[in-house]
């Protein structure tokens, strides 16, 4: 039965449901957009009615309530899902099928997906919109109406879905369970380091308070670390992905022999 | 000769339907979610925070730091994708990927973050669109297939046609106009009926010797010597999309010391059995033909 799969697939005579399941993509690729979403509209509702003064009671109640919800939904997020990614790890990992094993890396190419997509929200729409309200409204605290949504909720929520990436792979797949990839540790860990360097951020901006110059060398470490993200989508990390399923590919349907699947020594 | 030869690259895979299939399912996971969204959301990152300001405003598009920063900024990802997919694919649109993805991002914000949120008109806030440019630069490496000739010809075209191209969008904001008796372009009376918190900021910057010209020669001078930098920061990008494209893993030994594995790319071939040998002494290759030979007889 091949129902989870676009396009069908059973009448064609092979059952693609044994390779390929897009639920888990489809759930937090939308999941993820509704949430961003849902916070992005609450901005909308409440940004200029309660978000202007943070000296107000109000902006306590409503803004840096938002704060503590994120914080803790993210928390919470990260423990449930790095811990069930964890708890149901494969104890047999170098013994995968190589089906098997071409599901798992396209679950995986899922995971990378969503990460990418937090990483979308955090560095490209959430990174400009704070430019626009920064030029509109003088920041008098660094919990700001665009920072608590940008900084709090949506980068917390990319490096939990980047680590979740690199956990699963660790746990499911041959290749890195056994090694270390270079690729794949840039494509995480520089993204990630993104958080701590919002730390430079809000100490320059308190010392020099530069509201709002984008291009100002404050914002450079930003950049560089973003490139990093280069390592994922259009680098080492997917030229892997590729010979890795090519080889497996080769083993499944060209009657090739297992031993090309060794790469690295068990 | 097709123009593609999809039919023969699947012929030699050997697949069977299934498997080709599988691999088309790697192109619909891979390339938009992942490629895709991934350089748009890291070149939108890297070209707000270092040209942003110029691409926000339409009166910091100015006549002289506008025009050299943008292609300068704008060239460096096309530079790394156009190595990632000519060298691993032998695809010639890096730089239209990137440049079109960056346009998608631009627009995304624009509408739901200027327009909705920030309440800017988006003429205001209308970005500069280096499409033709990328279609320039991604036409060179195809016609000359040499990434050298593409840094000297193709990054030159890219950013002298920067300005040209803007024309049609940004021309009428370059118009004078008197306003209380002082002489000022369109763009600077709309940035300073709409005052953001960097205005000051942003006056003292683009106040500068002769950024506030109207024409002459000052935009060709600057084009001029942005397609100089551009051409270096290309050559630099394009060896960092090596960088970024290696693929080895750090292997645990016996003995528990770290060591590079390179070859990972080339497991299965012929190439990697020669290097290290097969359990069987048969490399892959030789063993497939082998088989199909037995096939054939039996």
């Amino acid at each position: 039965m091949a129902s989870t799969t676009w396009g069908g697939g059973a009448e064609r005579g092979y059952d693609m449901s044994l390779w390929y399941d897009s639920r888990p993509l489809k759930i937090g690729w939308f999941t993820m957009l509704a949430a961003v979403g849902a916070e992005v509209v609450f901005q909308r509702v409440f940004g200029y009615s309660h978000g202007l003064d943070s000296m107000t009671p109000e902006f306590e109640t409503v803004w840096m309530g938002l704060w503590r919800f994120n914080v803790i939904s993210n928390i919470i997020f990260s423990a449930a899902t790095l811990g069930w990614i964890w708890s149901t790890r494969d104890r047999n990992v170098a013994n995968v099928d190589p089906k098997t094993e071409l599901k798992r890396y396209f679950y995986w190419m899922m995971w990378l997906a969503i990460y990418v997509f937090g990483v979308y929200w955090a560095g490209s729409y959430t990174l400009e919109q704070d430019a626009s309200w920064h030029q509109v409204i003088i920041r008098d605290t660094s919990f700001t109406a665009s920072h608590i949504i940008a900084f709090y909720f949506t980068f917390p929520l990319y490096i939990t879905c980047g680590v979740a990436s690199y956990l699963y792979a660790m746990t499911r797949l041959p290749q890195f369970s056994k090694a270390v990839s270079f690729p794949l540790v840039g494509a995480i860990v520089g993204p990630m380091m993104i958080l701590p360097n919002v730390g430079l951020n809000e100490w320059g901006h308190a010392f020099w308070f530069v509201d709002e110059l984008f291009a100002a060398p404050l914002h450079w470490g930003f950049v560089t670390l973003g490139w990093c993200g280069l390592f994922g989508g259009t680098g080492g990390v997917a030229a892997q992905i590729v010979a890795r399923m090519s080889n497996l590919c080769d083993v499944v349907w060209n009657n090739e022999s297992k031993d090309c699947l060794h790469v690295i020594p068990y | 000769m097709a123009l593609f030869r999809t039919a023969e690259i699947i012929k030699a895979s050997k697949l069977p339907p299934e498997g080709v299939r599988l691999s088309r399912m790697i192109d619909a996971v891979y390339f938009l979610p992942i490629a895709y969204l991934g350089v748009f959301a890291t070149f939108h990152m890297h070209f707000d925070l270092l040209a942003g300001d110029w691409d926000f405003w339409i009166d910091w598009k100015d006549r002289q730091f506008w025009v050299t920063v943008t292609p300068i900024v704008e060239v460096m990802y096309p530079g790394a994708i156009m190595y990632y997919f000519w060298t691993f694919y032998r695809q010639p649109f890096g730089a239209t990927l990137s440049i079109t993805g960056l346009l998608v991002g631009k627009w995304i914000t624009i509408v739901f973050a200027w327009y909705w949120w920030a309440n800017f008109p988006a003429n205001f806030v209308m970005p500069a669109s280096m499409v033709s440019s990328a279609l320039i630069l991604d036409a060179t490496l195809l016609l000359t297939r040499s990434w050298m000739l593409t840094a000297i010809f193709g990054v030159w075209a890219f950013a002298m046609m920067f300005n040209p191209t803007q024309y049609a969008i940004f021309g009428y904001s370059h118009q004078p106009v008197v306003i209380d008796g002082q002489l000022m372009s369109l763009a600077d009376y709309m940035g300073f009926t709409f005052v953001r918190t960097g205005t000051p900021e942003y006056i003292r910057i683009i106040e500068v010797g002769s950024l506030r010209t109207f024409g002459g020669h000052t935009v060709w001078i600057s084009a001029f010597f942005s397609a100089f930098v551009s051409m270096l920061v290309f050559t630099i990008w394009w060896q960092i999309g090596h960088f970024v494209g290696q693929s080895f893993f750090w292997v645990k030994g016996k003995r528990g010391v770290m060591s590079r594995m390179n070859d990972t790319m080339i497991v299965g071939t012929d190439e990697f059995a020669q290097r290290h040998g097969t359990p069987d002494g048969i490399a892959p290759g030789a063993r497939v033909a082998a088989r199909t030979a037995a096939t054939t007889i039996s």
